[in-house]
């Protein structure tokens, strides 16, 4: 007798196919062939007079030209934070300065699309991401920090806030203007003053907010942005006038820059990798729990610090989660970012792609049982299918290293011991999930697992009043709400 | 015929035993006129290390112990310091304190222990908060110790610096490893002694004594070790920390010309330094006819 065959859901014709194209339209948005740097409140030739291309990861065109900051032009973005804050933003009553920061909130809505297109042209996110979370929440959290403005004594008790001085902050390339958000924010909010590195690879937003920034008559130099790869970075990390270094992104180079302020009075915070676990217990609900795994790692194609890329499945349900999650995955529309169905965009950049790429490789080769949706990708531009690995064990690299791509290890368990100490056995603890009904459950795990964040029958869900941040490996301080004032404040 | 004093062997206190060093190395500790006090252990990496696996066996229970339980168990130690204050008294003056000196900082010791014993059960509620995001959640952060933390405890004094440095730490549920003073550590061995005589499991305090020079490096480099507080203001130190502990993206606290005998150098922030904020999100059903949407 023939074996028989679970039917295949095929969403490649019938009402898979019959989705039109919503393409959003980029007529009303304005890039500028060439960007400068924003010094002192204006747009600066790069001393070494260099430019890079900025391209879109979907079409592989590109966009726009990025001036490379070298040190010299580091050091006039310093020394205009360092005036800025010595004349002027110091001196500055708090709510003066709620003021503007209030406006850049009010100004980034009101040009939220133009935001929300450029962001998803230069980085390669789906619109509908960029649109309905990144620029809003980006928005947000300016309006929050603004408010804490002239109310910093209620958040030391019996302490008296002043401001560090001059921040430096380097940002990656996964949620670029929500980054800028997250360190700009709260660094004005409590009276210091700004230079800022975007990731060379998504400047365009961070230099929009720049022009934003102007636009709202900030005092020159309270906010500076510079462009460039790591030197440029290097040479703000460096700088020997700043006094606060905050950063978001791998833990490799997040160790080298807790290396290089080693010594100074530099304050540092840190913000790096993560490899999260969402566990899913059998008393889970089953639906919503695929839909978290699905949000958990292939929201913004995986380029996230806080994905849940491990997942622990117990035995009981497993066979039961992994055909619905296959199931979901064929219904994931992967392509292009600027339609509205889209569901999974670019990934970031040829040199991410391949990393994923390699990691797949390696996967395989270590033996865990492989998986991908059979959806087509686009042939130009950097597409990855969404990716399981099944039967993964606590030694592979695709479960102890941080992929940053549409890639999810899977690993069952049977007890709830078991999987806490597999949870929890990595360098790192950005992040976790946990699925099941049962209150008493929840906060067992939560409680035990060692982890910043931790999402209970929800994932990859952020706020301005909630702070994000890691334990261990994944790097120290917090971002966001009141503990996100913190970082930038002495006493 | 007069009495024959006996005469206390120093060692150091690891895992709630008083093992000498493994090492089987001491240096003289001399009172000002040369005379030759007490071989006091001068602790190996290996003492260390030890010391490192007994601070994270422990951890567990300590950490997930009541607020109240804690701030019982500090409480124990500054009634345990309290009546033996006239050892602490006479050690210090054998180590060069007179005698109103050493009273003063034996009082402000146990004082320091019973503010810190009612800080357990209280901290937790000063920097927690509820978060009011604007989705359907429910969002709540609060702080959790941050596992085994590596003091350099004072060297200026023998025993108020050394309270001043553990006590926020264990308050706030982590355990830990403590070099002592290397110039004055009779102290420091006696208050193993009091914290062994109060219901601190073995493991949540562990007291080497020996010299920072040769132990600072294993103290900042050690993968087990998640935070490191040096008291001090030896530049070279501090820098030597701050590269070393980048290994395992240790957090480091740098005490630069604290004094412990002021009032200010004891605070509830002592204890946040060395919490860690987690933050748990929960879908609400139904709030403001927003769906949650898992």
């Amino acid at each position: 007798m023939a074996k028989k065959e679970t039917p295949k859901l095929d969403f490649s014709k019938g009402w898979g196919s019959t989705f039109a194209p919503a393409p959003e339209s980029t007529s009303h948005i304005q890039v500028k062939k060439q960007y400068d740097l924003f010094i002192n409140g204006k747009w600066v030739k790069p001393e070494s007079g260099k430019y890079f291309p900025s391209i879109n990861p979907a079409t592989e065109q590109v966009i726009s030209s990025i001036a490379e900051a070298n040190e010299k032009d580091v050091n006039k973005a310093v020394k205009a934070a360092r005036d800025a804050y010595n004349k002027v933003w110091s001196k500055m009553p708090a709510k003066e300065r709620a003021k503007y920061i209030y406006r850049i909130a009010r100004t980034i809505q009101e040009r939220a699309r133009e935001f929300a297109v450029i962001e998803t042209m230069d980085g390669g996110k789906s619109i509908r991401e960029s649109r309905d979370i990144d620029v809003p929440l980006a928005a947000n959290h300016f309006f929050y920090y603004a408010g804490w403005a002239d109310k910093l004594e209620y958040a030391f008790p019996n302490r008296m806030p002043k401001p560090l001085g001059v921040a430096g902050q380097i940002i990656p390339w996964n949620f670029p203007l929500l980054m800028a958000a997250w360190k700009i924010a709260p660094a004005l909010a409590t009276g210091n003053t700004v230079v800022l590195k975007p990731a060379e690879t998504t400047s365009l937003t961070a230099l929009k907010l720049a022009e934003v920034i102007a636009d709202c008559g900030l005092p020159e130099g309270v906010v500076n942005i510079v462009t460039g790869a790591g030197k440029t970075g290097a040479a703000l990390v460096n700088h020997p006038d700043i006094d606060k270094i905050a950063f978001t992104g791998s833990t490799d180079v997040g160790k080298i820059i807790q290396r290089s302020i080693a010594g100074t009075s530099k304050k540092l915070t840190l913000e790096l990798g993560g490899k999260a676990a969402n566990i899913i217990f059998d008393d889970a609900p089953i639906n919503q729990a695929v839909e978290g795994i699905v949000n958990g790692i292939f929201f913004n194609q995986g380029h996230v610090c806080c994905a849940g890329s491990r997942l622990f499945v117990q035995e009981g349900i497993a066979d039961l989660v992994i055909s619905k999650l296959k199931d979901r995955m064929e219904t994931l529309i992967v392509g292009d970012p600027m339609d509205k169905n889209t569901d999974i965009g670019a990934i970031n950049s040829k040199e991410q792609l391949s990393k994923i790429n390699d990691y797949i490789s390696i996967g395989k080769n270590e033996g865990a049982e492989f998986y991908q949706s059979s959806c087509a990708i686009p042939k130009k531009g950097f597409f990855c299918r969404p990716t399981l690995f099944l039967n993964a064990s606590q030694s592979h690299r695709i479960v102890q290293e941080e992929i940053f791509g549409p890639v999810l290890a899977v690993q069952t368990f049977r007890t709830i011991e078991e999987v806490i100490e597999k949870a929890n056995n990595i360098p790192y603890g950005l992040s976790a999930g946990v699925w099941t009904d049962k209150g008493s459950k929840i906060f067992n795990l939560t409680t035990k697992l060692r982890a910043g964040v931790v999402w209970a029958n929800t994932y990859n869900k952020f706020d301005p009043t909630s702070p994000f941040g890691g334990y261990k490996e994944s790097g120290f301080g917090r971002e966001g709400g009141i503990h996100g004032l913190h970082s930038y404040v002495k006493f | 015929m007069s009495r024959l004093e006996i005469i206390k062997t120093y060692k150091i206190y690891i895992g709630g035993q008083f093992p000498r060093t493994e090492s089987g190395r001491y240096y003289p500790l001399k009172n000002k006129s040369g005379k030759v006090l007490a071989n006091i252990c001068l602790s190996s990496r290996k003492d260390f290390r030890n010391a490192v696996v007994a601070a994270r066996a422990a951890f567990g229970s300590w950490s997930s112990k009541s607020g109240l339980n804690r701030s019982q168990i500090l409480y124990r130690i500054a009634e345990m310091l309290e009546g033996r204050r006239a050892q602490f008294i006479q050690e210090m003056q054998l180590q060069g304190s007179s005698v109103k000196a050493a009273e003063d900082e034996v009082n402000l010791a146990i004082d320091r222990l019973v503010y810190y014993a009612g800080w357990c059960d209280k901290y937790q509620q000063l920097f927690s908060s509820v978060n009011p995001v604007a989705s359907s959640h429910f969002n709540f952060s609060v702080p959790e110790p941050s596992g085994v933390v590596a003091i350099l405890a004072p060297q200026e004094n023998s025993l108020i610096g050394l309270v001043s440095a553990i006590a926020p730490v264990i308050a706030g549920g982590n355990t830990c490893i403590v070099l002592a003073s290397e110039n004055y550590p009779l102290c420091a061995v006696t208050f193993a002694e009091v914290i062994n005589s109060s219901d601190v499991p073995g493991g949540v305090v562990n007291i080497l004594t020996g010299s920072a020079s040769e132990l600072i490096v294993h103290f900042a480099s050690h993968m087990d070790v998640n935070a490191v507080v040096y008291y001090g203001s030896n530049e070279a130190q501090i820098k030597l920390i701050q590269e070393n502990a980048v290994a395992n993206v240790k957090r480091v606290f740098i005490h630069n010309k604290a004094n412990s005998l002021d009032e200010k150098a004891q605070g509830p922030y002592h204890i946040l330094d060395l919490q860690e904020i987690k933050t748990t999100w929960h879908p609400i059903e139904n709030i403001g006819a927003a769906k949650a949407g898992y």
